[in-house]
């Protein structure tokens, strides 16, 4: 089943609509062109390109937190009105940027509980899901914690919860990852992929870290409002070259193999860790 | 900026944690009635002990609650210098003079020395009791009992629901927006501004340059926070339920008993005994 479909979507800023994120300050004018892609239930697409390239548009998009200007846009069958926006928010989580900024309550437990009490849940209800979210986010036992002294990975973690309190059955994370040190992107990736294989949680993942799609079951590029390229990870990988004009760059063992190659080292085009290690291992005996 | 003590939630399980946030506000209430209405020293002493009985039993650490004062540290020296400098009454508390020294406005009394030391008594314990509260109910719980005092307020079709949360969040907010106060002045720090010299006038000048970039970004945090709500199908008070139901039990009982007594306790040495003032 399509999880989420968008249908030759455009929106266009208004001069000065900031839209609260400080990348976008100078949108004045910056259009989303004729989008048009369809992510199917259970699979998990990252989102690639650079700043501004209009990735968290999209996001905002799809649970109408920006009204599209044409086009339409589906979520499980159901096209996305003023009418169907609070039913499809239930399915739609989004997980942003800045963790300090989507916390509304300074312990866990009522953090978590916020999205569970707007859509009306028994209290018994609100408890076992406060209970799944954070057994699921591996937080269990920060249940009672004051969120201000949570590390950043921790705090984001916190945050998938509060999205998962509501049983989505898409999420989206908008560069959820940016503002996190390497230690804390590993435990947001490490969740994300779980919710995805364990959950069946259709997983959209807007990032700048190609790192991060490598983990995807396909990637979608954009660039200047537009999509511009949607593959495999492998096969948009392999186009270094294209990737180059978008202002992106290869993952790091892209960039090792690209530089063993030029040295003279005949490893073969893989993204695959450990094959590359084989390889490597091979040439030097 | 680390010891902004007011607002932050102190975590332990305790019989003081427990009770229900509405008796927790209204014994505080009473407890500042209590401290208003002492006029000596028996008054107030009466309110420390109870003070003592409450920290003791609710774990936060004493040190802690005495940190409290820090905050208000200013407001209590100034008041006790001019207690001392100002009161020009003769009463004798004790052997000797009963005015020290004494110089056109300006006297050295007993009594403005007795006095002194008991307004900063006074002050210090009413932000202890203040802070006693925040330390021991979690800002959900304390808005939730505001929201619950309120409710008449319904009637007169004041939106409490949205009032309580906004209260919250604020209270969230605090330690976010102290690390940010900090991260800019860093910043203005390392280009060269200075905050610690010159008069009072040029020190509220330097305050600008941190005001105007923390105020940007709060605007900026309050539209992401704004979608994170509405993402999190946020709809104001519509069909919406609470996780967390108030309830008054036997504990609230002997607190509620307890907040009386000292009430009454106070009010009767009041009307009995007199006081200093």
């Amino acid at each position: 089943m399509r999880a989420i479909e968008f249908r030759d979507v455009s929106y266009t800023y208004e001069d000065g609509d900031a839209d609260g994120d400080p990348s976008n300050a100078q949108r004045g004018g910056f259009q989303i062109k004729h989008l048009n892609f369809a992510v199917e239930e259970g699979e998990f697409v990252a989102v690639l390109g650079h700043n501004g390239s209009g990735k968290s548009t999209l996001a905002r998009l799809s649970n109408r937190l920006l009204a599209a200007d044409s086009g339409e846009i589906e979520v499980f069958g159901t096209p996305l009105t003023k009418k169907t926006v609070y039913e499809i928010r239930k399915q739609i989580g989004i997980v942003f940027q800045n963790p300090d900024n989507q916390t509304v309550a300074s312990i866990v437990e009522d953090d978590v509980a916020f999205g569970a009490e707007n859509i009306g849940l028994a209290r018994e209800e609100i408890g076992a899901r406060i209970s799944f979210a954070l057994k699921a986010v591996g937080m269990e036992q920060y249940r009672n914690a004051t969120i201000a002294r949570l590390s950043g990975g921790q705090k984001q973690r916190v945050a998938i919860a509060g999205v998962l309190a509501l049983k989505p059955r898409i999420m989206i994370l908008d560069e959820s990852t940016a503002m996190l040190d390497p230690r804390g992107r590993r435990e947001i990736m490490d969740v994300v992929v779980r919710l995805n294989r364990e959950e069946k949680i259709t997983v959209i993942l807007i990032t700048h870290f190609m790192e991060e799609a490598l983990l995807a079951d396909r990637a979608i590029v954009m660039n200047r409002g537009e999509i511009v390229m949607q593959d495999k990870p492998a096969g948009i990988f392999a186009r270094h070259e294209e990737l180059l004009t978008y202002n992106l760059t290869l993952p790091r063992i892209g960039m090792i193999v690209k530089g063993l190659n030029a040295g003279g080292m005949p490893v073969s085009d893989t993204l695959d860790l450990e094959k590359l290690a084989g390889e490597i291992a091979e040439c030097v005996s | 900026m680390k010891d902004v003590a007011f607002g932050q939630y102190y975590p332990a399980d305790s019989f003081v944690h427990r009770l229900d946030p509405r008796l927790k506000l209204l014994f505080l209430i009473a407890f500042i009635t209590a401290i208003f209405l002492a006029t000596d020293f028996y008054g107030l002493a009466a309110c420390a002990g109870v003070l003592l009985v409450i920290v003791l039993c609710s774990r936060v650490p004493l040190g802690k609650v005495f940190r409290a004062i820090r905050g208000i540290l200013f407001l209590v020296l100034f008041t006790a210098v001019i207690q001392i400098l100002f009161n020009h009454g003769d009463k004798a508390y004790w052997g000797g003079p009963a005015v020290y020294w004494e110089w056109k406005i300006f006297a050295v009394t007993q009594e403005g020395i007795v006095l002194a030391i008991f307004l900063v008594l006074r002050l210090a314990l009413l932000v202890m009791c203040s802070s006693m509260l925040t330390y021991t109910t979690t800002p959900v719980a304390l808005t939730d009992g505001i929201e619950s005092l309120l409710t008449p307020l319904k009637w007169l079709h004041i939106p409490v629901h949205v009032l309580a949360l906004v209260m919250n969040m604020a209270l969230s907010l605090i330690p976010v927006l102290t690390g940010e106060t900090e991260r800019i002045m860093n910043a203005q720090k390392a280009r060269g501004a200075d905050f610690e010299t010159g008069n009072i006038f040029r020190r509220i000048k330097a305050i600008v340059p941190i005001l105007i970039p923390l105020l940007v970004s709060s605007i900026d945090r309050a539209e992401e926070l704004g979608n994170a709500m509405d993402s999190r199908c946020y709809r104001g008070d519509i069909k919406r339920t609470k996780y967390k139901k108030l309830r008054f039990g036997w504990r609230d009982l002997i607190a509620f008993l307890l907040g009386a007594a000292l009430v009454t306790g106070v009010v009767l040495l009041r009307v009995y005994v007199g006081g200093i003032l």
